[in-house]
């Protein structure tokens, strides 16, 4: 029965997906195995690569978590690039296209030949017959190109350099491309989505870093020294975990002066959002100090009179930065959706700053959903992104620990 | 859990219903401004009319403004013992303690019927992935909870809006029942409406509670077919489906009990959420425009009775424990 086959202790079996046989799995069964010999070299061989070579071959061997990597750096490059890779202004709307669909990139002609240059067909609105609204219908009769890597309107690329090049664009300013389609004021959606992503994918990481930087040294003096300061922590960390995440953040958020400029509620939203999330990591670090302070390599550099600081700094901290890496990065995508979820509220971020929370409360409402549907594609965004973190973050974890 | 250890809990319970309380008056402070004065601005635009001074005299020795926030604090929890919780701005000054009274039942149903969704369904599937271990399905099963531990609650939410509109119900915007029975007394048509209506709010809900818990499930069961109690049970000559549910199943559940304080937060976070984006009768969509119209003795009272909700919470989750695993309760 195989069932029982897979549940026997001591027979080596790979973890899922893993190009690794199980070492000690390996060394246990040896003594019923008439294997010995293999699995005894096999082990041997493996234990030729250093620590960091087993974490790479680890982390490689899931292929979900690499493929996130590459989805995160893309994402986060496109942000980072956002005026060469949106072709418009994400401000500039034309009245004309409000709540135009998204256009169809083409490669065929009317005429049924096929060009490797893909073009699209300007837009003009005319009434329908049926239902006496005004209905967009593409204008066949003028094709316009999409060229790469054209001159278009200025821009700064990373808020600073002085810029033109565009990653794609048409020639003719009245026929536009927009791959996402259109907002209410005739702005283009993917432009826009790329310039939210700034606020969306900065978030996560602002916040987390501040995050890292309160729980881990927060969590390592009230694990390292106890007492009343950690009676003290332990108890701020209950009392903040005892209320619901997301309603103390709408509370807080809500009570942000509607009078501060955009860039001040940003850094506010960033801050609490790091205040209120430290805690997890703190208990974390806290329990992972009580259990390495009785470890003989601390007891050894307290012996040898070593400061405090010191200790924490050279011996406790580098011991954990996996475990802080790992906890850190799956922290990420829970901010993202604690800003999302705020700017989608109406609570978060507020206009002319853009997040694709913010983007997305433009669909939230019936009849925009029902209507122009393509309003819900800052949702797929932020699902890809949050989902390329957990994957990663699951990938780090088996990362950290290779030996598993 | 012997009697003291469960003092020692309670007290120390105790001790974090007052921190509550405090944090949650700081929310109710934080906006500029006092509540009285925004109610009396309120009534004058929208009513024209000026509260009468004696009234307004009296609701500001009510609730101590002007005076300095440890006053203000003591009258505000003073009034705890009377059920008095002040007064909504947007409710025209209905008291706190009816309009969540009306709401607050309809917020337990769901997080419990979420719970009791999440771990019916998971728990099996985790049984089923553990003792399928490394199969084609136990890595979908995984990958699948992977992926549904990461969808935020309010894009179902929003997600399911769009595919209600367009599949279900044209005319569908929120609710948990139709408007033909919106205010209907109680009747098998308007409880069966209620159940339609619930039963794809109840299931985004459990989602998140689902994947966790199939994955804790599935991770203690794979840690306790390796030892050797359950060999011990095999070599008795126990049928495997004895085995799996008798002996490592029944002792697998445990962790996920003590993991219920963790997990009951998510859930209240996902009702709240879900509540907002399609307005269904709990917490959520009151506390929500308490917020954007600064009406903040609703807001700051949800808010704590949220956070003491997950401190029973918590305590029972403890006690469940203590009842399910004798190692608890003896030591």
């Amino acid at each position: 029965m195989s069932d029982r086959r897979t549940s026997v202790p001591g027979v080596p079996e790979p973890a899922p997906g893993s190009a690794l046989p199980a070492v000690s799995g390996a060394a246990r069964g040896s003594t019923l195995e008439p294997t010995v010999e293999a699995s005894v070299s096999e082990a041997d061989a493996y234990r030729l690569l250093t620590v960091r070579q087993l974490m790479w071959r680890k982390f490689l061997s899931n292929r979900l978590a690499v493929l996130s990597a590459f989805v995160l750096i893309a994402l986060y490059s496109m942000t980072a690039f956002a005026g060469f890779v949106a072709p418009y202004d994400p401000q500039d709307g034309v009245s004309r296209l409000s709540y135009a669909p998204p256009t169809p990139l083409r490669f065929r002609t009317e005429e049924g030949d096929f060009t490797l240059r893909p073009f699209v067909y300007g837009l003009k609105s005319e009434r329908s017959t049926k239902t006496f609204m005004l209905e967009f219908v593409e204008d066949t009769s003028v094709r316009h190109p999409v060229y790469f890597l054209e001159h278009g309107e200025p821009y700064r690329l990373l808020g600073i350099f002085p810029a033109t090049l565009r990653l794609f664009g048409t020639r003719d300013p009245d026929a536009r491309v927009s791959l996402m389609g259109n907002d209410q004021r005739g702005r283009d959606l993917f432009s826009r989505i790329v310039y939210g992503g700034q606020v969306s994918l900065s978030v996560g990481l602002v916040g987390v870093a501040i995050m890292v930087l309160l729980g881990s040294v927060i969590g390592t003096l009230s694990g390292y020294f106890g007492g009343w300061f950690d009676s003290l922590v332990q108890r701020a960390i209950e009392t903040l975990r005892v209320f619901p995440e997301i309603p103390l953040w709408m509370a807080l958020s809500a009570a942000i002066p509607p009078t501060w400029s955009p860039e001040w509620v940003y850094a506010g939203i960033v801050v609490l959002l790091a205040l209120l999330g430290w805690t997890g990591l703190a208990r974390e670090v806290r329990g992972l100090t009580l259990s390495l302070k009785r470890r003989d390599f601390v007891l050894a550099a307290e012996a040898s009179g070593a400061s405090t600081a010191r200790i924490v700094r050279r011996h406790l901290i580098p011991t954990m930065t996996s475990h802080i890496i790992v906890t850190a990065t799956l922290a990420v995508p829970v901010t993202i959706i604690g800003e999302s979820a705020l700017s989608f509220l109406g609570i978060g971020v507020r206009p002319p700053m853009m997040s694709w929370g913010l983007l997305l409360s433009d669909a939230f409402k019936v009849q925009v959903i029902a209507l122009y549907p393509w309003m819900l594609f800052p949702a797929l965004f932020i699902l890809v992104t949050v989902l390329a973190f957990n994957f990663f973050g699951d990938g780090l974890r088996d990362m950290a620990d290779p030996f598993s | 859990m012997s009697v003291r250890a469960l003092l020692g809990r309670l007290a120390s319970a105790l001790v974090t219903l007052v921190l509550i309380s405090i944090v949650s008056f700081a929310v109710i402070q934080l906006p500029p401004g006092d509540v009285i004065s925004n109610w009396v601005t309120q009534q004058e635009i929208v009513a024209g009319s000026n509260l009468p001074p004696a009234t307004y005299e009296m609701l500001r020795e009510r609730y101590g403004f002007g005076e300095s926030l440890p006053v203000q604090y003591l009258k505000w929890v003073g009034g705890f013992f009377r059920g008095d919780f002040g007064f909504s701005v947007i409710y025209d000054g209905a008291p706190v303690a009816e309009i969540v009274g009306r709401r607050i039942g309809m917020t337990f149903l769901l997080v419990i019927l979420s719970l009791i969704v999440a771990w019916g369904i998971a728990i099996p599937l985790g049984i089923y992935a553990a003792t399928h271990k490394n199969r084609f399905s136990d890595y979908l099963l995984s990958n699948i909870a992977l992926f549904g531990l990461s969808i935020p609650d309010f894009l179902m939410a929003v997600v399911y809006l769009f595919v209600a509109v367009f599949l279900l119900d044209t005319n569908y915007v929120g609710g948990l029942f139709s408007s033909a029975y919106e205010n209907a007394p109680w009747s098998l048509e308007r409880l069966v409406d209620f159940l339609k209506h619930l039963a794809v709010p109840l299931f985004i809900l459990s989602i998140g509670g689902m994947a966790g818990t199939f994955r804790i499930m599935r991770a203690n069961l794979l840690d306790l077919l390796d030892q050797q109690f359950v060999e011990t049970a095999r070599a008795k000559g126990l049928a495997e489906r004895a085995v799996i549910y008798r002996h490592a199943a029944r002792i697998a559940i445990n962790p996920l009990i003590s993991r219920l304080g963790m997990q009951l937060p998510v859930l209240l976070n996902g009702t709240i959420i879900i509540s907002i984006v399609l307005d269904l009768p709990t917490l959520g969509p009151p506390f929500y425009r308490a917020l954007i119209a600064q009406d903040m003795y609703l807001a700051g009272t949800v808010l704590m009775i949220l956070a003491v909700t997950l401190l029973v919470g918590n305590l029972i989750a403890d006690l469940l424990l203590a009842w399910s695993d004798p190692r608890v309760r003896e030591g």
